[in-house]
């Protein structure tokens, strides 16, 4: 297959970047969107030109490494990761933008590479359970029913790509968030630090600069993780409780 | 004449008590103490990620590094199929004696008796760990945990969270890393990749990194190193790791004197979807889950190979597993499965493009228990077969064939997980103690929690307490020298300007492994190989091209220093392989095998771990040998029969 690539190309912190015209020729179509950039970075090589830097590793869609935005999408058309979208899914003799995520809280640092730590930091300001390694009760004392457990994992299957953020006209980082605050909520294990956990993170993610939800749910139709957005409107119950119970324990 | 004798370090007392005696014996650094020592952890996987969190928690100053830009992204997140613990939830007859037999049995009698049986004892305490952060793993209805078989065992002792098991381990341990950065008690780097061990005074005292933004080259000082980089699958080019998994991080402590064992014990996993065409960049997984509910064929007559499965009738199909492992059939151990594999497809009886393949056939499964079961189960690993060959499994079989998984070979570690370079410690897939000459399904995610939560921190005391206050100040002579190395290694590589790309050299060595260091192993075709890497490590720095510059992100670079690291280090595979006159799990040498084709192990002449020893480039490795000895175990031919 052949294509028209319009790439990316933004030096490392210099400059504001802009498109590349790549001619992409016989490309197989079972190839992942990923080998098809490594064939276009090999023929730019062997011409002297630099290869175009993009963010990858497991290629099998869990490690959330990649981030491209394809024709407009964060991750591409259909579900799933640019790393798991296969060249068949296009027509021969497309046109194809490929563009970084673009979010303000994600600085490009080249050409598709963007820098992601203020999902980390969100992370650290409090999802997690603070638990002490070697102390845990058995595993099956506390029974978890599992439409808990199955709800749970829905929104730990999270990969923190940070597409939902790319797709949001306002660059806001909710479902990531929510699903960590609804998957570490819903568990017994999870509940006696909720309270803190939803104040500190969402506190976190304003800081770091991620925009606010007005319910558009474009980060929905391209989480690769089938993340439901019912997790950020548990996110907001959460967080109005434990702002108000913060309120009351204050003045107490 | 060998320099070193090797001492395991094995405690005294019986097999079950080993552990115990250990920790009532072992030095503890005090509370108060801790906060004066700093440790570099390199490494955020299960391994590395669950030591640095705990180390933190401790009390003491930790420095973790990882070449991903966040740490959640390591390489275990991809393991999909389950972690092992002997729970006995099924009550299906299982215990700490029959797991640690089944570790014993799978990796042929070539692991270290008593690592493996305090593996087996402490995996117990992971699930309880596991479920105290969050990790949300499978349930029954009654809300009790679920089991799962993986091959290699006879009861159900695997745990696991849908398809995605490794992801929920990590994220896990990704959230006591987050909290420990967050109390300030671990730095994070990100993006850096770790380049060189630095040794003073003939210990490990730190390591030097490229920050892989900036291209600086940095140098960090601690009391001890731990490496937790993960495995040298990607020797091989094609295999189920990660595009970033690498040798790096271990080869260069091997050429800082510390010794590498059984390099050649690689893992060839049955159940990948096959390769497709020149540009493949990596191979997939299929979890080995898949083979509890489907049954692997191919057609008995060669002629059939290229017919519709629905024309082949039952009688015309060769379920060769069930017909040769009766009472493990299609859960066979992975290094059975996989030459089994082989196998029928070298006599001509493969399925597919190529006629590299065999089928996984649902249709039993499916007509037993309903599609929908079989979706809940398997749903996701479905999802992605179709999202990549464009076939739906659930109306026609899935197409296997065996690919690279996992490196049972490592650093050499005693039984404190410390190599014979005193304050350099190696953990998970990076070492190489407990898996033998092949891995059972399960059991790295296992290793790599029981490593990082609870041997470690328990092991690190005797070397850390008497050596308080050794840190050394990153200005001093063996600080500089590492960067000057590894700055002019990386210039070198720069000014080549060759013709050849990273990735060309990469398939040709994956591809020189594949064929004489793969699924089947001979006396000439290594030595052939051996000579080959000769010629390709010169090719390489004379005719790599590697574009662009030093100072800033740059994957070429990062790519072809991994690449020179993995041809020196195939060449020290290929080494192993020909000393080793015998065949033992994944090490099959075509010379040593039965009449009917079975691996022929010789415990009177290889009963021992091969670890080697560097001798400077090009030069001829010195093999050092530490005799096994077993206490617990009988040595016995392995039977699957
Ligand atoms: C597709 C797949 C599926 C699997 N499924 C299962 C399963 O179901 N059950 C099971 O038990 N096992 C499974 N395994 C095996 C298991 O996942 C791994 O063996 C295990 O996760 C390794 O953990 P680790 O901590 O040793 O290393 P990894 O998770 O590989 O982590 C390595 C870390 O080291 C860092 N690193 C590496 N090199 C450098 C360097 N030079 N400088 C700085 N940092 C570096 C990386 O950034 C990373 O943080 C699977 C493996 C694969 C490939
Ligand atoms: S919620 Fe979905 S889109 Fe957002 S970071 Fe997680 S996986 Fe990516
Ligand atoms: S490369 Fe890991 S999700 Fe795409």
């Amino acid at each position: 297959m052949n294509f028209h690539l319009k790439i990316w190309r933004q030096a490392e912190g210099k400059g504001r970047g802009g498109f590349q015209d790549v001619d992409a020729r016989d490309i197989p179509s079972e190839a992942s969107f990923l080998e098809m950039l490594d064939i276009v970075n090999d023929r730019l090589s062997e011409g002297g030109d630099e290869p175009v830097a993009f963010d990858h590793d497991c290629r099998e869609g869990i490690c959330g490494s990649c981030s491209l935005t394809i024709n407009g999408v964060p991750q591409g058309p259909g579900r799933g990761t640019a790393c798991q979208l296969y060249m068949r899914k296009f027509s021969d003799g497309d046109t194809i933008y490929i563009e970084p995520f673009r979010v303000g809280a994600f600085p490009v640092i080249k050409d598709l590479v963007i820098n992601r730590s203020a999902f980390d930091r969100v992370i650290a300001a409090g999802g997690y359970i603070s638990e002490r390694c070697g102390n845990a009760q058995d595993a099956n004392d506390t029974p978890i029913p599992k439409t808990v457990a199955d709800y749970a994992m829905d929104a730990a299957a999270c990969i923190g790509c940070g597409a939902c953020a790319a797709a949001c006209p306002n660059g806001s980082a909710m479902l990531f968030v929510s699903a960590k605050i609804g998957h570490l909520g819903l568990l017994p294990q999870g509940k006696p630090e909720a309270n803190r956990r939803v104040r500190r993170m969402v506190a976190k993610m304003d800081a770091e600069g991620f925009g606010n939800c007005s319910n558009y749910y474009e980060c929905e139709a391209v989480c690769p993780a089938g993340v439901p957005a019912a997790f950020i409107a548990k996110m907001n119950r959460d967080y109005a409780l434990a702002s108000v119970r913060n309120a009351v324990e204050a003045t107490a | 004449m060998s320099t070193i004798t090797l001492d395991p370090k094995i405690p005294s007392g019986p097999l079950a008590d080993k552990w115990a005696n250990f920790k009532a014996a072992s030095k503890l650094v005090s509370p108060g103490n801790k906060r004066r020592y700093e440790l570099i952890v390199v490494g955020t996987g299960l391994s590395g990620g669950s030591a640095a969190a705990v180390f933190g928690e401790q009390g003491y100053n930790v420095k973790c590094f990882c070449y991903q830009d966040s740490p959640r992204r390591a390489h275990s997140i991809a393991a999909q199929g389950g972690i092992n613990a002997a729970k006995n939830y099924q009550n299906d007859g299982d215990s700490v004696d029959r797991l640690f037999m089944d570790t014993i049995k799978g990796g042929d009698f070539r692991s270290r008796e008593s690592n493996v049986y305090r593996l087996a004892q402490v995996s117990t305490h992971i699930i309880d760990q596991c479920v105290a952060q969050g990790v949300p793993f499978a349930r029954e209805y009654g809300g009790m945990l679920a089991n799962r078989s993986f091959g290699g065992a006879q009861v159900s002792r695997t745990f696991y969270a849908r398809g995605q098991t490794g992801q929920q381990l990590l994220l896990g341990v990704y959230s006591e890393l987050s909290h420990q950065i967050s109390a300030g008690t671990v730095k994070m780097n990100p993006r850096h990749e770790m380049l060189d061990l630095v040794i003073v005074d003939g210990q490990a005292k730190g390591i030097i990194t490229r920050n892989m933004v900036t291209g600086e080259i940095e140098a960090h000082a601690a009391d001890a190193v731990i490496l937790a980089s993960g495995g040298y699958g990607n020797a091989f080019f094609l295999s189920t790791n990660a595009m970033g998994c690498n040798v790096t991080a271990t080869y260069r402590a091997y050429r800082r004197g510390a010794l590498f064992a059984n390099p050649c014990f690689t893992q060839i996993h049955p159940t990948c979807i096959p390769v497709s065409g020149e540009y493949q960049s990596k191979l997939t997984l299929m979890s080995e889950s898949l083979r509890n509910d489907g049954r692997i064929w191919v057609p008995k007559r060669k002629e059939d190979c290229g017919k519709k499965v629905a024309d082949i009738p039952e009688d015309d199909r060769d379920y060769f597993l069930e017909r040769k492992y009766p009472s493990y059939g299609n859960l066979a151990p992975r290094d059975i499965s996989s030459r089994s594999a082989k196998e029928v497809c070298d006599e001509g009886r493969g399925v597919g493009p190529g006629g590299l393949g065999v089928y996984m056939d649902f249709a039993d499964a499916i007509k037993r228990l309903g599609e929908s079961t079989i979706r809940e189960r398997y749903g996701n690993l479905f999802e992605m077969y179709k999202n990549i060959t464009g076939e739906n499994a659930y109306e026609t079989p899935m197409r296997i064939y065996p690919a690279v998984h996992y490196t049972m070979g490592g650093l050499w570690v005693d039984y404190e997980l410390q190599s014979n370079v005193p304050g350099l410690f190696v953990i998970g897939e990076a070492n190489f103690s407990d898996h033998g000459a092949n891995r059972l399904g399960a059991s790295a995610l296992m290793q790599g929690l029981a490593d990082g939560y609870f041997v470690l921190p328990y092991t690190i005391g005797n070397y850390l307490a008497p050596v308080r206050g050794t840190c050394p100040d990153v200005n001093r002579p063996e600080f500089k020298q590492a960067v000057e190395e590894v700055k002019e290694r990386v210039n070198r590589l720069l000014s080549i300007k060759g013709t050849r790309t990273v990735d060309s050299f990469h398939k040709e060595i994956g591809k020189l492994l594949w064929d004489e260091c793969g699924m089947a192993r001979s006396k000439e075709g290594l030595e052939m190989a051996i000579k080959k890497f000769d010629q390709i490590r010169e090719e390489f720095w004379s005719n790599v091209c590697v574009l662009g510059d030093g100072d800033e992100l740059n994957a070429s670079l990062e790519k072809a220093g991994r690449v020179a690291d993995f041809i020196e280090f195939g060449q020290l595979m290929c080494e192993d392989a020909l000393d080793r006159n015998e065949s033992c799990g994944g090490h099959f040498r075509v010379e040593y095998q039965t009449l009917e084709g079975e691996a022929l192990r010789n415990d009177d002449d290889y009963f021992y771990v091969s670890a080697w020893k560097y001798t400077g480039e090009g030069n001829k490795p010195e093999l050092i040998k530490e005799p096994l000895q077993y206490e617990g175990v009988k040595l016995a031919t392995r039977s699957y029969k």
